[in-house]
């Protein structure tokens, strides 16, 4: 495109240097994300005194260009001249830690902790700490919020005056005006606890927790425990009971629902931060408060952490804590008044029957898997039956099976279709559990009464779950079960059933393999090509292409090949398109699979992503991963650049008439 | 004029100008307004959708006196009119109210609601520009791609002062009814919009999804018989809001206690003195306006005929009763029928909560110091409007004989009615919407 005098390099670079304040957002966020081309094509000189300069002021454009930005400059050390320059970037950066949208404010936080490690201590004194108190110092709140996330980069690595001072800047904000800086440095005070010295995380660390877990503001005091986790962690045994214990007992029973929320859903790891001993005391006694909170939300929580909980106890005192304090407030939990605490209860219930052995979970656990499958709320059913696994090791699913089944039906039937799909989705899971013979008795009618669902959604999800089956009982359970009911259904009055047979077929036939699609399948679907109804027959052209492949040649070319050239004159419109598409798929895979593998792979572009939607378009799965090894090969033969231009020269349908 | 401190401590001074519009269409009717935390600015929203900033003057060591005049910062149109197709409803652009963020940094953030959607608005300077193009010369003419042998990086210029108000967040599909107010938590992350029968709760960062923490809506539609008319949150405390109900009761909800807020924990309300009962009874004693005060121990209502201040220590019957247009009590039938008994008037608190203001008919506003019990009445019009003079306050008669300078009730004009004002934070200026015109008032400057 350049003339002969110009250097034809240098207009790309150009053009994305004009477009960086082009009025489509697009474009600016393209040229942004290319910003290490055009500082490259700058040099390291002109980077740092041109560009840079003007990046610090482009503080008015939109989020996603000033994310984009502030991601690029925490990459971009090595393009202002290496480490020696590394300050440079401060600039932009520190403009950008001061914008008010949090998450461009946070990646240009993010950005200045990577380039923070790139810096010598010296440069780290002289430049970087010095910009830290001034975003801690600041105005306005968003630049003292971003020096909160700083502290703990620049600490370890700094003199013990310059130390002094960022613990200060650290318990100045603490104590802010805004609840927003509050919130900011209650969000870091374990990430900064960790890096300073013990003396001080008791000194210092902890008073400015115990303030923090009483702020007046509800969103500090719910931050401060999160900190709780990394302070105790740090601390030596011994005072945690002094330091931390009182903190902690007044945030479990603080007035704040969700101050109690964030202990309940920390719970886990607080657990592991303080200990057996303090669990064994302190914990428990809590975690039993939590599980009969008067707020819902809590003790859905709560309910959440009921089987890590247990796991996590101390191996010697486990069963008896369980069996004492937590399963009387679990057997509460089971009748509660709130469906979502029920449901998440339900959702980890099962997981106790392995801590707790066959003998405590047949006389302790069962009744309760029993009420919660008999329960109103169809979530709570589903939790149950999602984890069936756990009991099955256990005390095997027999135990469950009488009140299983009634409620796998009642779901099965259930008024509202996304719960019927909820419950097809773990068919396949139940079959396993359950075993062959059970599930021939009592689940397949379900199984073949959900494809005559009036709900579409039902009717797919329902073929799936065939497939499921099949690949899990294998062919000739399928032949002796299965096809047999979906071929039946090739004549029924219904044209969505009918539609449904063909469904099943394209699902079923490779599981199912080449004998019974070309002997059993095969003849059904070429009747169904003289149905009545339209949407029929071009569902068979559909099929038949998808079927193609698990079919041999013989009968591809005796049989389908001319339903199909008959469906190709066909009166209807859409019959006569899927009907072609499907000539031409089936003739390319065959040819595919006759041997010009290679040819094909050097026409497809050069996408891997690409190839395969094209494939499947095609109706050639089994050839996918082949082409994908012919197109590495491929690579290894052009350049990249090259193959980038033909891309878009390329047109599927130039692909299909190979 | 020296009679007037008698009323109050503070002689109120027009300035200069009227901010108004010349045209008077429906659109120019100002809907709401509101000083910011600092005061320096004052936002209005209008029927249009439209809103205006104003700033206020910086003081200037030459000219002392001028220190106060606010100019017009930045307009821009907030919300159109829109049309709900699945319930066939028109939804008005009308600007319902506005609230201030607390400045977070060098831009201004406020958020506006229409009836259905609350939108959260910067309002930001620029006073620089990239110039210099590689693919274009100065004329703007494209350069030939040939002759480029050098690339050049745009240089920030400066230019003139350029305000830009951008829509950075918009909370929509979330209100059935139409939202009657919107206030920020002190916690500054989230904040509640209102309707007739729900409040939701927002994070201000997150657009998609909203708390549902009251709901009065009864099962059958028939027994509604209260709906919620204004809700704020407690200026401290990040946990308490205060919703009043068209039955004139105040229900204070502690968001510590429940995620659900349908249980309040105070009830506020004045038992009814049945000699006074009539037919209006209950359409007057819906509340209009509920205001915390500044230091959070007080709520001010507004219903029909009075102000009302509580103190939240008191449940059963408010501290303060002040009359507004007690005159007004024997023309409610024609009030009625002429649909001003429904105007919702506002109520405002100055910056010590020593003074509250609220509007009244025929373009007046009284106001109520509580510390020397007087009150005034003052009018917001153009003839009284001189530069430099002071407001005089007027008289409604009520009886038979008229003095000088007395309005009679009969003579009031019911269609300038003063709803929206506000007061400055810190000092005694006020602004007034009476229609499509906003008076700022100051007080005398010495």
């Amino acid at each position: 495109m350049a003339g002969a005098d110009g250097d034809d390099s240098l207009y790309p670079i150009a053009v994305l240097i004009d477009e960086l304040r082009n009025e489509d957002v697009q474009l600016r966020l393209n040229s942004i994300k290319k910003l290490s081309t055009i500082a490259l094509a700058l040099g390291v000189e002109r980077t740092r005194t041109e560009l840079l300069p003007f990046l610090t002021d482009t503080i008015y454009d939109e989020d996603e260009v000033l994310l984009a930005l502030a991601e690029q400059l925490g990459n971009f050390t090595m393009l202002v001249g290496g480490p020696e320059y590394v300050h440079c970037l401060l600039p932009p950066l520190e403009s950008l830690a001061t914008v008010e949208e949090t998450v461009v404010r946070d990646k240009a936080v993010e950005s200045l902790r990577k380039i923070s490690q790139e810096h010598s201590p010296v440069d780290l004194e002289v430049h970087f700490e010095p910009l830290v108190k001034r975003l801690a110092s600041g105005d306005w709140f968003t630049s003292r919020t971003s020096a909160c996330g700083l502290f703990s980069v620049c600490y370890p690595r700094v003199s013990s005056t310059v130390k002094a001072e960022i613990r200060q800047h650290f318990r100045t904000l603490c104590s802010d005006d805004t609840p927003m800086v509050r919130r900011a440095a209650a969000s870091k005070l374990g990430e900064f606890a960790k890096v300073l010295e013990l003396d001080y995380v008791k000194s210092d660390i902890i008073s400015l927790f115990t303030a923090l877990a009483s702020d007046e503001q509800d969103s500090v005091r719910l931050l401060a425990v999160e900190a709780c986790v990394s302070i105790a962690t740090l601390l030596p045994q011994e005072d945690l009971e002094t330091l931390v214990m009182p903190t902690l007992r007044q945030a479990a029973e603080d007035k704040s629902w969700r101050v109690r929320y964030m202990v309940a859903d920390k719970f886990s790891e607080l657990q592991k931060a303080v200990g057996p001993e303090i669990t064994k005391n302190d914990l428990v006694p809590a975690f039993q408060n939590l599980l009969k909170d008067c707020e819902a939300e809590v003790r859905a929580a709560a309910a959440n952490k009921v089987k890590e909980f247990c796991e996590n106890l101390p191996e010697d005192s486990r069963e008896q804590i369980i069996m004492t304090h937590i399963l009387p407030c679990v057997k509460e939990l089971v009748s509660d008044t709130n469906q979502h605490v029920k449901s998440a209860l339900a959702s980890v219930i099962m997981g106790l029957s392995t801590i707790l052995g066959k003998d405590n979970t047949i006389e302790h656990l069962l009744p309760l898997f029993l009420a919660q499958l008999k329960d109103e709320c169809p979530e709570v059913r589903l939790n149950i039956i999602s984890n069936l696994d756990c009991v099955n090791e256990v005390i095997g699913i027999r135990q469950l099976s009488q009140s299983l089944l009634p409620a796998i039906v009642e779901l099965a039937e259930d008024a509202k279709w996304r719960v019927r799909l909820a419950i097809i989705e773990y068919m396949p899971l139940l079959a396993g559990q359950l075993g062959v013979e059970f599930f021939d008795e009592k689940l397949n009618t379900l199984c073949m009464a959900w494809l005559i669902d009036h709900v579409y959604a039902i009717r797919e999800a329902a073929t799936c779950n065939l497939m499921k089956l099949v690949e899990k009982f294998g062919a000739e359970w399928a032949q002796n079960t299965i096809v047999p009911k979906v071929l039946g259904m090739a004549n029924d009055p219904n044209y969505l059933h009918r539609m449904t047979t063909l469904f099943c077929i394209n699902a079923l036939s490779e599981a199912c393999g080449q004998d019974i699609t070309t002997k059993q399948m095969l003849p059904v679907v070429l009747k169904m090509s003289n149905d009545q109804v339209a949407n029929v027959r071009f569902n068979v052209a559909k099929s038949l292409q998808k079927i193609g492949p698990v079919l041999d040649s013989n009968a591809l070319q005796s049989e389908v090949k001319p339903v199909l050239e008959k469906l190709a004159t066909d009166t209807d419109m859409d019959v006569k398109y899927f009907a072609q598409e499907a000539i031409s798929g089936t003739a390319a895979a065959k040819q595919i699979i006759f041997g010009i593998l290679h040819l094909t792979a050097l026409i497809l572009p050069p996408n891997p992503e690409w190839t395969t939607t094209h494939l499947y378009s095609l109706g050639m799965f089994q050839v996918e991963l082949v082409l994908v090894d012919q197109y590495k090969a491929v690579l290894g033969v052009h350049s990249l650049h090259h193959l980038t231009v033909q891309e878009g020269a390329l047109q599927p349908r130039q692909a299909q008439a190979v | 004029m020296k009679c007037f401190s008698r009323y109050l401590p503070y002689l109120f001074r027009p300035p200069s100008t009227i901010l108004s519009s010349t045209c008077h269409t429906e659109a120019d009717i100002i809907s709401t307004v509101e000083f910011n935390s600092s005061g320096e600015l004052l936002a209005t929203g209008d029927k249009g959708g439209r809103v205006v900033v104003f700033q206020r003057e910086q003081e200037s060591k030459s000219q002392p006196q001028r220190r106060g005049e606010y100019n017009v910062y930045s307009t821009f149109q907030s919300h159109e009119p829109e049309f709900d197709y699945l319930k066939s409803l028109e939804i008005e652009e009308k600007i319902n109210k506005i609230k201030w963020l607390p400045q977070q940094n060098a831009a201004y953030f406020l958020l506006s609601t229409n009836d259905k959607t609350v939108k959260l608005w910067k309002i930001s300077e620029r006073d620089k520009r990239p110039e210099g193009y590689n693919l274009k010369d100065e004329d703007g003419r494209i350069r030939n791609p040939s002759t480029i042998t050098s690339l050049r990086v745009p240089v920030l210029q400066p230019m003139d002062l350029m305000v830009e108000a951008t829509a950075r967040r918009v909370f929509s599909n979330a209100h059935t009814y139409h939202i009657n107010s919107i206030s920020v938590n002190s916690d500054l992350q989230t904040y509640i919009s209102t309707d007739d029968l729900r409040v939701n709760l927002w994070n201000l960062e997150i657009t998609d999804r909203s708390f549902n923490i009251v709901d009065i809506k009864p099962a059958n539609m028939e027994e509604l018989t209260e709906v919620i008319t204004s809700a704020e949150f407690h200026p401290q405390q990040c946990h308490t809001f205060a919703y009043s109900s068209s039955k004139g009761s105040i229900r204070l909800c502690d968001m510590r206690q429940a995620a659900l807020c349908d249980k309040h924990c105070k009830y506020f309300e004045e038992p009814e003195d049945p000699s006074t009962r009539s037919f209006f009874s209950e359409i007057i004693s819906s509340i209009s306006d509920v205001k915390f005060s500044h230091n959070g121990r007080y709520l001010m209502t507004r219903d029909y005929l009075t102000v009302k201040v509580w103190d939240l220590q008191m449940e059963n019957k408010p501290l303060e009763t002040y009359q507004v247009h007690d005159y007004l009590r024997g023309k409610l039938c024609s009030l009625y029928e002429n649909d001003c008994i429904f105007d919702k008037f506002e109520c405002v608190w100055n910056g010590s909560d020593s003074v509250i203001m609220t509007g009244s008919y025929n373009n007046f506003f009284r106001m109520f110091d509580r510390n020397t019990k007087r009150d005034v009445t003052l009018e917001a019009s153009r003839e009284n409007s001189k530069p430099r003079a002071i407001l005089k306050p007027r008289k409604v008669c009520v009886g038979g004989k008229r003095r000088k300078d007395e309005i009679s009730v009969d003579s009031l004009d019911f269609s300038k009615k003063i709803l929206h004002t506000t007061w400055h934070p810190h000092e005694n200026i006020i602004a007034v919407a009476a229609t499509n015109n906003l008076y700022i008032f100051q007080d005398k400057v010495n």
